[in-house]
């Protein structure tokens, strides 16, 4: 399934019409020991390039956007028993949310990983 | 994903800034760099939790480098600082050092400093931020006998911790064994051949040095001290979490022109004789403040669950809205939030339920004497 990111650091994994959406591994290394996600409940309309969700570091509290524009369906329960897995695995086991795609076509300005990685390479 | 709220750190500062002494050191031991009073410093280099749980069980190297060490000296000069701040200096002996304020007419807090001593001259170490406007507040208000010196060829090193004593002894020779400095003392010494001066005290309540060295000397001392297997750099984002553990407040944040030091508890900033005698800027509020009391009081708070509370968190006891958060963040050692914050002296007392908002969210507060964690500092075995 392909993945997308975005240039504010967030992953989105599309199959069909259901995405899962994360912070890369550079925006935890960032960000630091994170203590508390604060995540958006199943039902929520979120909006691309809108704030999603907040990410509780020691140092600081940071927004995270939606990379599209849908419905959040489902919260990572795991985050809120452990929030630092989002250190530990933020592409995987640290995933924020599932949402619906409500337009296919916002997935075409994000970036792949190649392109990630070479915009995080010139930060 | 973008950073909403930063802080401890002042980062809408346009760069480019001026580089401290151990700028590329900061950078070659893997800093991240992030401007900070007007410089770049280093935020953090492996994490801000693993460099706090180090200080607090081995010795963490500080570069305070950012804050203004300034040196006054001349005839009359006791009664001339006496005019400016709520000191005593008749009991400050040369080799003590003492925590004293500088505040405005209205008894508000411009700064807060730390005044030491030496044998022909008073040693004065103010915040980073503030250092030009409190130079420009001192040349004001000293007559002309006096000389102020910034002390900007000098370098600003803490070492802190409990293993600090032991990895700085193996170093040090000077007029007195390190053992006979106890907190709040200081003196001169030698330190890798370099001629320093050495004051034991800190900002993260741990037993600790700040070492005044040449700033051409900074790199050798640093990766000296660094070699010692009890000691790592830290960044800043573990001084804030460890002084707010401590209790500590930190001016622009916890301190304000818009503070007094009675509020914030900081009366013993005050010194016995002066204030009976008044004699200083904001006497008359500080005096009458402390006989009468305030209307709120700077306490500590725990929270409940994990999710911080930061400055500008609004404070309610019920529907009523009785104070705002000045600093707060999750504490390494406690795990748990807390936090520093401004509430009616009714809602003031230990064990007091409050609530804190947070993003619409209220969360369980509960007023704790501070220190969080308890200060260990070294007063002679």
């Amino acid at each position: 399934m392909p993945r997308y990111f975005t240039d504010e650091h967030e992953w989105i994994d599309v199959e069909d019409d259901l995405a899962t959406v994360g912070i890369t591994d550079y925006a935890q290394s960032q960000l630091g020991d994170i203590v508390f996600v604060e995540l958006p409940a199943p039902g929520t309309a979120v909006e691309k390039g809108k704030d999603a969700a907040v990410v509780e570091s020691v140092k600081a509290a940071s927004d995270v956007y939606a990379p599209i524009t849908g419905e959040v369906t489902e919260a990572n329960p795991a985050l809120e028993e452990d929030p630092a897995l989002v250190n530990t695995s933020p592409e995987e086991d640290g995933w924020f949310f599932k949402m619906t795609v409500a337009d296919p076509s916002e997935l075409e300005g994000l970036m792949d990983e190649a392109s990630y990685q070479e915009f995080v390479a010139k930060l | 994903m973008s950073d909403q709220i930063d802080q401890a750190m002042d980062s809408d500062e346009p760069l480019p800034l001026d580089p401290l002494p151990l700028d590329s050191w900061h950078r070659a031991q893997g800093a991240r760099m992030v401007p900070f009073a007007g410089y770049e410093m280093p935020i953090q280099y492996e994490g801000i939790v693993a460099e706090h749980t180090w200080t607090r069980e081995h010795a963490g190297l500080f570069d305070v480098s950012h804050m203004g060490q300034l040196l006054l000296s001349g005839e009359g000069l006791d009664a001339a600082l006496e005019a400016i701040l709520p000191i005593d200096l008749s009991t400050l002996k040369v080799g003590q050092q003492r925590y004293s304020l500088l505040l405005d007419e209205n008894g508000g807090v411009l700064d807060d400093l730390m005044v030491s001593r030496w044998p022909d001259a008073l040693y004065l170490v103010v915040n980073g931020a503030t250092k030009w406007d409190d130079i420009a507040t001192l040349r004001e208000h000293l007559p002309d006998e006096i000389t102020l010196q910034h002390l900007d060829e000098q370098a600003l090193l803490a070492l802190q911790g409990p293993k600090a004593a032991d990895a700085l002894a193996r170093h040090v020779t000077g007029e007195h064994p390190l053992s006979a400095l106890t907190f709040m003392k200081f003196g001169r010494y030698t330190l890798a051949g370099h001629a320093v001066t050495i004051a034991r005290a800190g900002y993260t309540g741990e037993d600790g040095f700040e070492i005044s060295l040449p700033a051409s000397a900074a790199e050798d001392i640093a990766t000296l001290l660094c070699g010692e297997p009890e000691v790592k750099p830290i960044g800043l984002g573990a001084r804030n979490s460890l002084r707010l553990e401590a209790g500590l407040p930190l001016y622009g944040h916890d301190l304000s022109p818009e503070t007094s030091p009675v509020e914030a508890g900081l009366v013993f900033g005050i010194n016995k004789r002066r204030r009976t005698e008044g004699g200083f800027p904001g006497a008359g509020r500080i005096n009458r403040e402390i006989a009468e009391g305030t209307a709120r009081k700077w306490v500590g708070l725990k929270i409940e669950g994990r999710l911080p509370a930061r400055e500008g968190a609004e404070v309610f006891a019920g529907a009523d809205l009785v104070g705002t958060v000045t600093s707060g963040g999750f504490s390494p050692t406690l795990g748990q939030p807390i936090a520093m914050a401004y509430v009616a002296s009714a809602q003031a007392a230990p064990g007091t339920l409050l609530e804190v908002e947070v993003r619409g969210r209220r969360l369980a507060a509960t007023v704790s004497p501070t220190p969080f964690v308890p200060h260990r500092y070294y007063r002679g075995s």
